[in-house]
């Protein structure tokens, strides 16, 4: 089995901050570590190439110093690494994002099985895989909370929903998104750090895709535009309230449904 | 294409380019040997234009497709539904697109698809539809992504609508990309705020950045529009059981509702084991007098579908299982409401508890610690107070009841 996890750069702390004076963000999300949801996506395909044997890919989509995070996948157990790098797929959104690595994926060659985390840390949005997938035109499934089964043409997976969990056989290929309840992801190897130190990394363009059009990347693919950007208003508003129990008991009776929680 | 151009006459010395580099809050700037240089790292923020604009120029693209709006009408709701019963979030989706619709004077549409759900539709006119289409085929009996996908394709060739709201669930946040991909346009994740310009551009507020940073996101020259919201973002407006609508019900070919995907079982979601998985907590602390009194707050978390937690007084004292102790040598926890009753607030329990969404803190004792990192400060006696909240609730429970049957 081909099995391409696509894995993503994020910073390690969200301490990105916005300057309250020139609306411009502050210096601070310099993109560092791999993003904690894609541990659990190349978990799984190790997994996978435990019992059934497979070959693992991964790829993602940065700068060039993106290339480290594929580098520490290879400690995890992946076999080859792809970096998408192009000042061509700057500012792009998901739509923009999900094409790139659709067109990348179709360049490394044959996947059988296609694994991402559930969403990033950064974005936060948990929508490039299905679209990835919809680009492939490949089924795929959400929120994976195990893989039960490998089968030669389809896999069975718990899937969660949002009242129930369901368990489905999904034919390959196909995409699956991955929650944290996966598995537990394994410590780096220093063993096969030392010994994939200088492994190659593949690095594609937006020349080397099928489809070459630069307008259909980065900001120019992009279906949406960032308007711009504003600190959020403060929700760390604190207010002391005294009075007769009947009273406080009302403040707290509609604080509470003011915050849907019934 | 629009693009950065780096404007560069002379060479620019080392400590220049290291100011440069500076300005740019992801580290795309590169100096090479007296040159600049912008690297794949670059998310096109512009902040280096406003900088240094003598070095860095935003080139706009020279000719951009121009789409007619007119031809997209309607805001509609993506009907979200488990075998017929419909997510709230569905309800409170109709009340924002209401909101929506009459500021453009568009209709407000739901697609409905499932099985068995024909006699379904009315209840969403009544929360604020104009026209609902319903595809009731044994192929939808369970969500699959493949058949939902090309109802959704099917509806939005015939209807052509401008907005389209889907909730963010699991399934919500499956679907709604798949089909924005399909048509190639803009689709917004988590909007927390939306409203809708004179032109029919949804101006759609989401966080970003790991939530520190809001952004204002337009699908400026695709349509549909597509957003996903969260439950519990919105209001529902009131149930209106004389308002009039339509409802239809549409056909697709069997052909298109093929999936690679068979749903071998379907089982009822355990609930929150662990008080760190719960979205709201009760907490129990030393002002609590006698094991039996913990009663009152068993009953306060049953009334808000809450779990209890405690501080470690009371584990030590045997009164709660050490599983649901808050704090350092405890749990963290981050839930979205957290009510602390008769807690100090010492370093410790706070440590475990400080990042939760809203605090509400019940102490007798106005210079309690607990006081200085809660959103609300409640100085009362627990032993008054909840009782007097207890009732309160089940009145409120009982008129959204009636509201809701």
């Amino acid at each position: 089995m081909d099995i391409t996890v696509c894995i993503k750069q994020v910073p390690s702390t969200s301490e990105v901050e916005i300057d309250q004076e020139t609306g411009n963000l502050k210096r601070d999300g310099v993109d560092a570590k791999i993003n904690p949801y894609d541990l659990f996506a190349i978990e799984g395909a190790v997994q996978i190439k435990e019992q059934t044997g497979a070959t693992i890919n991964v790829v993602t989509m940065g700068p060039n110093q993106a290339a480290d995070i594929l580098h520490e996948a290879f400690t995890l157990g992946a076999d080859h690494g792809y970096l998408i790098t192009d000042r061509k797929c700057a500012g792009a959104d998901v739509l923009a994002t999900a094409k790139a690595l659709s067109e990348g994926i179709k360049k490394i060659g044959k996947a059988d099985l296609i694994i991402c985390g559930k969403q990033t840390t950064d974005g936060d949005t948990a929508q490039v895989g299905a679209e990835i997938a919809e680009l492939l035109d490949i089924p795929h499934a959400n929120n994976i909370l195990a893989i039960k089964e490998i089968k030669k043409e389809s896999l069975v997976v718990d899937v969660d929903m949002p009242t129930m969990i369901q368990t489905i056989e999904i034919k390959l290929p196909c995409l699956i998104s991955v929650d944290k309840d996966l598995n537990q992801p394994r410590l780096p190897s220093y063993k096969v750090k030392k010994a994939t130190k200088n492994k190659e990394i593949t690095a594609y363009g937006v020349c080397d895709f099928e489809d070459s059009n630069e307008m259909h990347y980065g900001m120019n693919g992009s279906a949406t535009q960032v308007i711009r950007i504003f600190p959020p208003t403060s929700n760390s508003n604190t207010e002391s309230w005294e009075g007769t129990s009947d009273e406080l008991a009302t403040k707290i009776a509609d604080k509470i449904v003011e915050l849907k929680i019934l | 294409m629009a693009k950065i151009e780096i404007v560069q006459k002379s060479e620019i010395s080392a400590q220049e380019g290291a100011a440069i580099q500076e300005i740019c809050p992801f580290g795309a700037i590169e100096y090479i040997d007296g040159k600049l240089d912008i690297s794949a790292g670059c998310k096109m923020c512009k902040i280096c234009t406003k900088e240094k604009p003598e070095y860095f120029t935003y080139v706009e693209d020279e000719e951009r497709e121009e789409i007619d709006k007119s031809l997209w009408n309607g805001v509609v709701v993506y009907v979200e539904h488990t075998y017929g019963k419909i997510h709230p979030v569905t309800f409170e989706l109709l009340g924002k697109a209401r909101e929506l619709a009459e500021e453009i004077n568009h209709e407000v549409i739901c697609l409905f698809a499932g099985y068995n759900i024909a006699d379904k539709g009315g209840e969403l006119i009544q929360f604020g539809a104009d026209r609902v289409y319903i595809y009731d085929e044994k192929e939808l009996e369970d969500y699959r992504v493949e058949p939902y996908a090309a109802v959704f394709e099917d509806f939005i060739k015939h209807q052509k609508p401008s907005v389209v709201l889907v909730g963010g669930t699991t399934v919500g946040r499956s679907l709604a990309p798949r089909v924005a991909a399909r048509f190639r346009t803009g689709l917004t994740a988590d909007c927390t705020s939306l409203s809708i310009d004179e032109n029919t551009d949804l101006a759609q507020i989401r966080p970003a950045f790991g939530g520190n940073i809001m952004a204002h996101i337009k699908t400026r020259d695709k349509r549909p529009q597509f957003a996903t919201v969260r439950y519990k973002i919105f209001s529902a407006m009131e149930k209106d059981e004389r308002r009039a609508g339509t409802i239809e019900i549409c056909s697709i070919s069997k052909e298109l509702l093929k999936s690679g995907i068979t749903v071998l079982e379907s089982k009822e979601k355990p609930k929150a084991k662990y008080i760190e998985d719960a979205e709201v907590l009760v907490v129990a602390g030393k002002g609590i007098q006698k094991e039996e009194d913990l009663a009152i707050i068993y009953e306060l978390a049953d009334q808000l579908g809450a779990m209890v937690a405690s501080t470690r007084p009371l584990i030590e004292a045997g009164w709660t299982d050490p599983k649901v102790q808050i704090g350092l040598s405890g749990r963290t926890v981050k839930p979205k409401l957290i009510i602390t009753c008769g807690v100090s607030g010492s370093v410790q329990f706070i440590a475990g508890m400080k990042n939760s969404e809203q605090i509400i803190a019940i102490n007798t004792d106005p210079n309690a610690p607990i006081f200085n990192i809660a959103n609300y400060s409640v100085v009362g006696d627990i032993y008054e107070v909840i009782p007097k909240l207890l009732e309160k609730l089940k009145l409120e429970k009982r008129e959204k009841i009636e509201v809701f049957v």
